[in-house]
């Protein structure tokens, strides 16, 4: 299994399953795989079962089959506080009867490290996360950012080798969110730890994270860096979930290695990259990134495929901008361009030719 | 927008006005209208509550009831020195004769008689027999002016003498219900003080309390009485022409022949403890209006003319009884914390279903009667009850060796924990209810056991519900009644039933409302300690 992904497996899942009530599973059947110092994001919609298999791991949720490594051992009957596994909660959980400094200082305190010890650690995670003025404050007297720091500082200041992280930005507002994600991969990167990161937030997920694994009705949909999550998704659900796509529906009409045909429902007929599908016939959706949509004509790859199109909405977004489309019966057909001198603005009602390049439209399921 | 900062006065709004003005008008409103909403409840509080309260506690203190009932003999004590002479001298027994005559006339000399015996014990027999005694007094010069003039026993004669002519007039005239109001005669009080202070009160006790005519009745001997002194004394009637000057230089003329009264040794007749210093001085000590006395006898001293000493031994039992009220509640605090502490626990951690089920099995009891649970453990643990069959059934122990659970302390305690218990669960169990389980989660992910998350996290954060639930299971517990009274016995009972038996059997009231006033400093000071040592915005009720 671990020479399957390639990895040394510092963390290994084992065909767990996971029931609360006895009549339905709510991790099915998940093979994971986590390298030491790898930087993994379970990522799904909620109720997905990427929290439980987070719980599973840290140890408050039991297996109900299967086996969980973690160095090479089963965890599966090590109560929490034995498995040595920091751990930063979505609240932070900092504890509100504790200074800063008495909060870091806990952990090590039940590990029996000696006092001065135990400052200089304090001393160094709370300068880690740029804290350390602050180690006597209650946790109420700072604001949601110092306290994200801090339950970071807390998780690491016994220096765990595997650091979990459930939904740790979720209450955070979009620009200190956008800092704390680049200082948490930073972090995690010096420090060479083993992060296991949940979020629904997938911008979250394909910034930070050396792998993403994409959940969904428990289980994982596609395992892969991002990019590769990015561009090449394995199925619709990935595809819809990660980032802006378009989807538009129709037939197989024939596949010859590496691309195939489609006729759309409406009968035009579109280039596309067979992903999903094996034989003449089949129904699929196929699908386009706004992104890589162009619909100027000179730079179009001769002989490709265009659809007509008619735009129905221009947006100015600053740096973009996002038109929307009505592309064979489709009113919800995005395309994205850059905002650059030469770019032409489009104009509602405009009658215009669209087209791509077969490997960016992927026929998927 | 630039004008408004140049200024440096006030800042002022856009009509010119003063903006806090503006702003204070702006919320007057507001506030009328929300005081008006809770107006009902605070005027209703007020009346039947807080008013009341004020009044009891107020009886703590107040000692108005001497000066009423004694004024002249209070006034004349002022002159006297209770440690050059123990018993005082005639003029004091002379003023008492007056007060006594009037209060027993009014019949308020037995309830000065119940005061004063809290005080030192056989005053209340010697004042209801003086009341009917020192009319015999007066008699004696009643006899005298009979003796010299029958007219001077005749009420239309005194009314006359003493009253306005109009007035006279009218009320002679008058044949039934108590006629006009008395008017004295003009220069009366000048010619014959005594008489006319005595004739007044007679005057206005016939009008008021009798409702009869004071033309019609018969005149008080103490009049006769304070004619005497009159007329032995400075009386002014020389100058007198009007009615009955001439009865009253006669009158004059004889006095010199008749028969004194000593009174001090009149009193002593009546009864020898008129002369004790002990009677005497208790009514000098208690003859102000404001006493501490009551306060005193709570904390078993006692206010004696040579001051504060404490109460013999015999008679020292309200510390005893604070005290032993403070350490069982504290006992039923402590016993509360422990049952409770693992039931809202369980309340708090248990899935919904079930810890609803549980919670109705706390809060049943809560909608019992206390006097149906106070009588139920009655039949539990009394010596031939259901836990004493039990183990005796059980072979535990034999027929002889019953435990004996009831009216003795541990009843008290019993009962008491099981009745208040709830109202420690329920202020646990919301505390508790708020504190997430990712702090017992995190706190064993950083490496400390079960145990050492619950004492270094868990805990803690439980503190403020401990310490609600202590002030209300306390507060509640040192004012306990019904249950003491019930399965107390007599070592088991608290203060509080003490308070009680002032109120209902004794009747000391005062004393009742000291050792309220007490009881509720008490709680109002520990509740001020506990706001400093903890702070009360950390205790949570819901």
């Amino acid at each position: 299994m671990a020479s399957q992904e390639g990895n040394d497996g510092f963390v290994v899942f084992d065909r767990v399953q996971k029931s609360y009530d006895g009549e339905t599973l709510v991790v099915k059947d998940l093979n994971l795989s986590i390298g030491k110092g790898e930087f993994l994001t379970m990522l799904g919609p909620s109720g997905s079962g990427k929290t439980t298999c987070l719980m599973m791991l840290a140890g408050f949720e039991t297996a109900t089959h299967g086996d969980i490594l973690l160095g090479g051992q089963p965890i599966n009957n090590i109560p929490p506080h034995k498995r040595g596994i920091g751990m930063v909660f979505q609240n932070y959980a900092l504890f509100p009867h504790m200074s800063v400094g008495e909060n870091l200082s806990f952990p090590l305190e039940v590990r029996k490290i000696g006092k001065s010890d135990r400052e200089e650690k304090v001393k160094r995670a709370l300068d880690m996360v740029q804290m350390g003025d602050f180690i006597n404050r209650r946790p109420a007297q700072l604001s949601g950012g110092q306290q994200q720091r801090i339950a970071l500082a807390r998780a690491l200041v016994f220096e765990p080798e595997l650091v979990l992280m459930d939904e740790p930005l979720g209450a955070l507002d979009k620009q200190l969110r956008e800092h704390m994600q680049f200082e948490i991969t930073r972090l995690a990167h010096d420090l060479g730890i083993t992060t296991v990161y949940v979020t629904h937030d997938q911008t979250e997920a394909l910034t930070m994270s050396d792998r993403v694994a994409v959940f969904d009705d428990g289980r994982i949909q596609q395992l892969d860096p991002p990019d590769v999550l990015y561009e090449e998704p394995k199925n619709s659900f990935v595809a819809q979930f990660i980032g802006e796509n378009n989807t538009l529906e129709g037939v197989v009409k024939e596949i010859t290695g590496d691309t195939c045909v489609i006729q759309l429902d409406d009968g035009e007929v579109i280039d596309a990259k067979p992903v999903n599908v094996s034989e003449v016939g089949q129904r699929t959706q196929v699908s386009i990134r706004p992104e890589r949509v162009e619909y100027n004509s000179e730079r179009l790859q001769k002989g490709a495929h265009t659809l007509k199109a008619e735009v129905l909405e221009f947006i100015y977004m600053g740096d973009i901008f996002r038109t929307r489309l009505r592309v064979a019966g489709n009113e919800d057909f995005i395309i994205k361009t850059r905002n650059a001198p030469d770019q032409v603005k489009l104009k509602p009602g405009e009658q215009i030719e669209i087209g791509w390049l077969p490997e960016d439209c992927r026929a998927l399921d | 927008m630039s004008d408004a900062t140049e200024t440096s006065g006030p800042m002022l709004a856009a009509d010119g006005r003063p903006l806090k003005a503006s702003l204070n008008r702006a919320l007057r409103r507001q506030k009328l209208r929300a005081l008006m909403l809770i107006a009902p409840l605070l005027i209703f509080i007020l009346v039947a509550f807080i008013a009341p309260i004020a009044d009891m506690l107020f009886r703590s203190v107040e000692n108005g009831i001497v000066e009423e009932t004694l004024p002249r003999t209070v006034e004349a004590m002022d002159e006297w020195d209770a440690d050059a002479e123990p018993v005082p001298g005639e003029e004091v027994y002379f003023a008492l004769f007056r007060d006594m005559f009037v209060a027993s006339e009014k019949k308020i000399h037995t309830r000065l008689g119940s005061r004063l015996n809290y005080e030192t014990t056989g005053i209340s027999s010697i004042f209801r027999q003086s009341g009917r005694e020192v009319e015999d007094i007066a008699e004696i010069y009643e006899d005298q002016f009979d003796d010299l003039n029958e007219n001077w026993t005749e009420e239309i004669f005194w009314a006359e003498l003493m009253g306005d002519p109009d007035w006279f007039a009218e009320a002679s005239a008058t044949e039934d219900g108590p006629g006009p109001d008395f008017v004295l005669k003009e220069g009366m009080e000048d010619r014959l003080p005594l008489t006319t202070e005595a004739y007044l009160a007679f005057a206005e006790f016939t009008q008021t309390e009798d409702e009869d005519n004071p033309a019609s009745e018969n005149v008080w001997p103490l009049v006769h009485a304070m004619l005497y002194h009159d007329l032995t004394g400075d009386a002014a009637i020389d100058g007198y022409t009007g009615f009955g000057s001439e009865e009253l230089q006669a009158a004059k003329e004889a006095v010199a022949e008749f028969e004194a009264v000593n009174y001090k040794q009149a009193f002593l007749d009546i009864d020898e403890d008129w002369g004790s210093a002990d009677v005497m001085q208790t009514i000098k000590v208690y003859s102000p209006t404001y006493t501490p006395g009551y306060f005193l006898t709570a904390v078993d001293l006692q206010l004696n003319p040579e001051g504060v000493e404490a109460q013999p031994d015999d008679q020292a039992i309200y510390l005893k009884l604070f005290w032993r009220t403070v350490w069982m509640s504290l006992t039923i605090t402590v016993a509360t914390i422990l049952l409770g502490y693992p039931v809202a626990f369980l309340l708090a951690n248990l899935p919904m279903r079930v810890s609803s089920l549980l919670m109705i099995l706390v809060l049943l009891p809560f909608w019992t009667s206390l006097l149906v649970r106070t009588s139920a453990w009655k039949v539990l643990l009394q010596q031939q009850g259901v836990i004493n069959d039990v183990l005796v059934w059980s072979g535990l122990i034999n027929e002889a060796g019953r435990l004996v659970m009831i009216n003795n302390q541990l009843g008290t305690i019993i009962a008491m924990t099981h009745i208040l218990l709830p109202f420690m669960i329920l202020p646990l169990y919301s505390v508790m209810a708020t504190i997430p389980p990712s702090f017992v989660r995190a706190a064993k992910s950083l490496g400390a056991t079960n145990v050492t998350a619950f004492r270094r996290v868990y805990f803690p954060q439980s503190v403020p519900g401990i310490g609600a639930g202590s002030i209300l299971v306390f507060i509640l517990a040192i004012g306990y009644y019904i249950t003491p009274a019930l399965v107390g016995g007599t070592t088991g009972i608290f203060i509080s039933n003490r308070i009680a038996y002032h109120i209902s059997s004794s009747l000391n009231w005062g004393l009742a409302a000291a050792l309220g006033t007490i009881l509720l400093a008490a709680v109002l000071i520990l509740y001020w300690a506990y706001d400093r040592i903890v702070g009360i915005d950390n205790v949570k009720l819901g």
